[in-house]
């Protein structure tokens, strides 16, 4: 599939758009807490917590775009892809459902990101390197706050729990995706210029353990792991999530303030 | 010869204020990294402030205001910003303003021994944490247990 020299830039260009699409997708996720959260310190939470993602989002993405050199920038890339274009794991997509499941996602996919960006920091692809060197402290922030809901949640009234239960073992199926390593993958590692996802998994396994020791409650049962959001193959949700991000641009293409 | 325009920029750079914290100026939170013959570097706080974009456009008024608008406005992402960068009198403008400055030397992740903080209205270090995302992505949200006041906490980075 991929050819000497041609194919490492086309991987190391959609290694950058996945990074993107996932910060992107759940940014835009988190931002439907707006004026929703259970109380507002978790509206304010949630929101910046998005806000930092964009950044990101948009820092990577723009980075896939100049790449790939047709002169998309990252609002190009945003707005103007559909769906199959999307290259973000299935985990972020998913919908918030309640606040408990909302911070199930957040739990999993920031404990991973963290460790990602960490590793990405020493990328020897200098652009990479410094997006994830920034956002790696943002992303500490996250996923601290993420597994201290958890724990209270987890460790709350029965009602609490029993969310953060249903929470926790809807997500889990979208985990295996984050430590599964593709030919694009294997081709960016090779060139130093990724992370060896699979080589993450036993500190992720470590953390999510303590946070869950911490809140009294259990692994869910181990179920087969569900790709294809890193090769489009998303679920239905994120196609209703873009007609409503990319609603505007799509009803009036180019529009800009 | 070469230090002369540089410090006329620094100057003018220092009258531009920080657009959430107008306290505090763009050259005070180290957002500028180095000025050139030919560029001005600054460097964006979080990722996605918000304010980025803004503090960019008030650099370049600015400098075109002072008839330096050859000067070209550079972003560079490394090393990323840190609160460490916040200058001393910055940190005195911040504690006039009502917004405990962050500690120096924390800002890299060592979030679990957040560094006691003391509210700048009072100075008392009985304190606790409302929230840990406040009204910008830069700060924290705290309430003093003396005084009974809530204050911003800047956090560090």
């Amino acid at each position: 599939m991929t050819m000497p020299g041609h194919g490492e830039a086309h991987a190391l260009r959609d290694h950058a758009l996945r990074l993107g699409d996932d910060a992107l997708v759940l940014g835009q996720r988190l931002s439907e807490w707006c004026g929703h959260a259970p109380m507002l310190e978790l509206d304010l939470a949630l929101a910046n917590i998005g806000l930092d993602l964009l950044g990101q989002a948009q820092h990577f993405l723009a980075y896939a775009g100049a790449l790939e050199g047709k002169g998309r920038d990252a609002d190009a890339l945003a707005f103007h892809r559909d769906v199959m274009d999307f290259k973000n794991c299935l985990l972020v997509e998913q919908p918030n459902g309640d606040f408990a499941q909302t911070i199930a996602r957040q739990f999993l996919f920031s404990t991973w990101h963290e460790l990602y960006l960490a590793a990405l920091a020493a990328s020897s692809d200098a652009t990479l390197a410094a997006i994830a060197a920034k956002g790696v402290k943002e992303t500490t922030y996250h996923a601290k706050l993420a597994s201290e809901w958890v724990v209270r949640l987890g460790d709350g009234t029965d009602e609490s729990r029993a969310r953060m239960v249903d929470g926790l073992d809807w997500m889990w199926r979208f985990v295996d995706e984050l430590f599964h390593d593709d030919l694009i993958d294997e081709t960016v590692t090779a060139s130093g210029a990724g992370v060896d996802r699979s080589s993450l998994r036993a500190a992720w396994d470590a953390r999510i353990d303590a946070a869950l020791a911490e809140a009294g409650l259990e692994r869910p049962a181990p179920r087969r792991g569900i790709l294809g959001g890193r090769s489009g193959r998303h679920s239905e949700h994120l196609g209703h999530m873009l007609s409503e991000m990319q609603f505007l641009q799509r009803a009036y293409p180019g529009a800009a303030w | 010869m070469t230090t002369q325009p540089s410090t006329r920029v620094w100057d003018i750079l220092a009258g531009v204020p920080d657009p959430e914290i107008p306290a505090i100026s763009v050259v005070d939170l180290g957002i500028v990294r180095s000025i050139d013959a030919e560029a001005v570097h600054i460097t964006p706080t979080y990722t996605g402030c918000p304010a980025t974009v803004a503090i960019e456009g008030m650099i370049r008024k600015a400098l075109d205001d002072a008839g330096l608008g050859d000067l070209d406005i550079v972003v560079d992402l490394s090393p990323p910003w840190t609160t460490d960068w916040i200058s001393d009198e910055g940190r005195e403008k911040l504690r006039a303003y009502g917004i405990a400055p962050p500690p120096r030397g924390d800002g890299r992740g060592v979030l679990k021994a957040e560094a006691p903080v003391a509210c700048p209205q009072c100075g008392s270090t009985d304190v606790e944490e409302i929230s840990r995302f406040g009204s910008t992505p830069c700060k924290a949200l705290m309430r003093c247990k003396a005084c009974a006041e809530p204050f911003d906490r800047f956090k560090c980075h």
